[in-house]
């Protein structure tokens, strides 16, 4: 047996279900009707649909297998850079399936609905301490829909002071859904490059910083996985001139309790519950995308928002300056309950320890592996660090080559091709919830590959070898893409 | 990926700073992506051209090439009306990458000015600019 974890072992075949379905097999046994039968009429009467006729444990085995040739947190380490894929607590599970949650209505009414509201408010107030802010919206879908909540604000703030503005400045250092949720609101994006240290530099600000520019998106710590300490000073070049700063807050694990951005000059930041406050993402589960403001722009908030009177809590609707609503009825609720179990669960000094451990990992990541891999940012990281495809060149190896390679060592590939800022991105997030032993195991993964890639460079081009599906042909599936099945 | 001095970069076409080529024939003028576009772009699965009789400024955004590794804008070299697309490439994207000067053309221009073409780079100008 291979000592690597999740690395050999059985993989299952498994078919369709229709090809597993057989004539008269079935997983239920309905009562016998109650009432008297009655007959639809003829013209209602279609052919059936083509279900499949399956026992319980076929349709069990069937997602079983599937599931497992899958690759989750659950099953290893998942370093995929810019998506805090961080352990989801199984507590953070139980309190979502509490009954008093699972059962919630939306239009149980308040007075029903006390509990849920009160969560909601706490973990608006929890939300908005650990930022520096004075309130907080939990409407948003996710992350990108934050952004956009973020910038309709901005947007209205404009339309308020009685002249709409007509830019906004973004880095390139900034999250790639900037400009689109900017390009929304009617701004066109000026792009501003960061300086050789990879941060942004004010005097690049000051440059295109004028009286038509709504104000600055920046991604803090930002893309490359350094924090942007000039970001008072921009704050300050841009505020000058009554631009707004956003605050992309997509990367807050690196910083909770240690930076409060809406004490450093931002003006409205959002930040993902997925991420940072450990609830499923990707393929697991829905987002939420909270989004924090300061006293500028809180009469801009989305509406309903929850205010508390004495010890109850209610949803109003009615002020005057609301962008309005974003979502039916009042955002993902289930997602919110996790990241209150989570808050909870961790304390405020467990959230910092967090951060400084994620910030600890990413830094201790990037030292193992700088002479195997290319950094083009030697500096401190944050919470990720990136590397490129530099130094294998010469064996015609590529990022892409070395992250499908490390699949067949157990582990999920790290984000690819992202920041553009660096050709050929190789970028590591190990976040905090990753022990020592499993790190060790990934650095010397990284390098076992670098080796291979001088020595046995065929074998990278084909990667991945172990997993059920091998290298797909991805030239075929977007020129010829076969899109039923 | 090639090295720059192995780039196929004729010299009867103009060359833009953004990697496209033009060529004047009867007052027509076709445009494309260079070998250094597509060999950098790598392999090319879908090309969005504009319609027939579609106008342009010189530098307008007129479409977009994508392939495995990406999505790049492709702008206009001179203004002027769309007179033809490239209809093949609907099904057959990779004729950008095996013919970029030939057969994986883009679109024909009726341009407004023809001495904007006068603006554009020759051969060894735009070569410079790939040196830096």
């Amino acid at each position: 047996m291979n000592k690597q974890p999740g690395t050999s072992g059985l993989i299952f075949n498994e078919p369709l279900l229709w090809d597993k379905s057989r004539e008269g097999r079935c997983a239920v046994s309905l009562p016998k009707p109650d009432v008297e039968r009655a007959d639809l009429e003829k013209d209602l009467i279609g052919d059936a649909p083509e279900l499949p006729q399956l026992s319980e444990l076929d349709v069990v085995r069937h997602y079983t297998r599937l599931s497992q040739w899958n690759f989750g947190v659950d099953s290893g380490m998942y370093p995929l850079g810019s998506c805090t894929m961080k352990y989801n607590p199984k507590t953070n599970e139980v309190q979502a399936a509490r009954q008093g949650f699972a059962g919630a209505h939306p239009f149980a009414g308040e007075e029903f609905s006390q509990g849920a509201l009160k969560l909601m408010y706490n973990l608006e107030q929890y939300l908005a301490k650990l930022t520096g802010f004075d309130a907080v919206t939990l409407q948003p879908a996710a992350g990108a829909h934050g952004e956009l909540a973020g910038m309709l604000m901005i947007h209205a703030y404009h339309a308020k002071m009685g002249k709409q503005r007509s830019k906004i400045i973004i880095p390139d250092t900034a999250h790639g859904t900037n400009p689109a949720s900017a390009s929304l609101c009617g701004y066109d994006s000026i792009n501003i490059k960061s300086g050789d240290n990879g941060i942004l530099e004010p005097l690049a600000v000051a440059a295109v910083m004028d009286e038509e520019t709504a104000g600055i998106m920046v991604t803090n710590p930002n893309t490359l996985g350094l924090f942007e300490s000039n970001i008072k000073e921009i704050a300050d070049i841009v505020h000058s001139k009554g631009g707004l700063v956003y605050g992309d807050g997509a990367n807050m694990n690196a910083i909770m309790g240690i930076v409060k951005p809406g004490e450093i000059g931002v003006d409205v930041l959002h930040f993902n519950l997925h991420k940072t406050f450990s609830t499923p993402h990707g393929g697991g589960g829905p987002g939420s995308g909270p989004v924090a403001v300061g006293k500028t722009l809180e009469p801009f908030l989305p509406v309903p928002r929850i205010v508390k009177e004495l010890d109850s809590y209610k949803l109003v609707t009615d002020f005057s300056d609301t962008m309005g609503r974003l979502h039916t009825f009042y955002g993902h609720f289930g997602v919110m309950i996790r990241a209150y179990a989570y808050i909870l669960s961790m304390g405020g000094k467990g959230l910092t320890d967090a951060s400084k451990l994620a910030v600890l990992n990413a830094n201790y990541v990037k030292e193992s592996l700088k002479g195997t891999l290319n950094l083009p940012y030697d500096y401190p990281c944050m919470h990720e660090c990136v590397f490129n495809d530099e130094f294998q060149k010469e064996y015609h190896i590529t990022t892409m080559d070395m992250a499908k390679r490390l699949l067949d060592y157990g582990f999920h590939p790290p984000t690819v091709y992202f920041p553009l800022v660096v050709d050929s991105a190789f970028m590591v997030e190990p976040t905090e919830t990753e022990s020592k032993e499993d790190i060790d195991q990934f650095i010397s993964a990284v390098k076992a590959i670098a080796k291979e890639a001088q020595e046995n460079p065929e074998k990278l081009k084909k990667a991945p070898h172990k997993t059920k599906v091998t290298r797909l042909d991805e030239v075929a599936a977007a020129r010829k893409p076969c899109l039923r099945g | 990926m090639k090295e720059i001095s192995d780039l196929n970069l004729p010299d009867d076409v103009k060359y833009t700073e953004s990697h496209e080529w033009a060529k004047i024939f009867d007052g027509i003028v076709t445009i494309g992506l260079n070998d250094y576009a597509q060999d950098q772009l790598g392999e090319i699965v879908f090309v969005e051209l504009p319609e027939k009789g579609d106008t342009f400024s010189k530098g307008d955004e007129f479409g977009s090439v994508e392939s495995v590794k990406a999505v790049s804008e492709i702008y206009i070299p001179i203004s002027g009306e769309i007179v033809e697309i490239n209809e093949d490439l609907e099904d057959a994207p990779e004729l950008v990458n095996e013919s970029c000067y030939e057969n994986g053309w883009l679109v024909k221009i009726q341009p407004d000015d023809v001495s904007q073409l006068d603006d554009l780079f020759d051969k060894t100008a735009y070569f410079d600019t790939l040196k830096g």
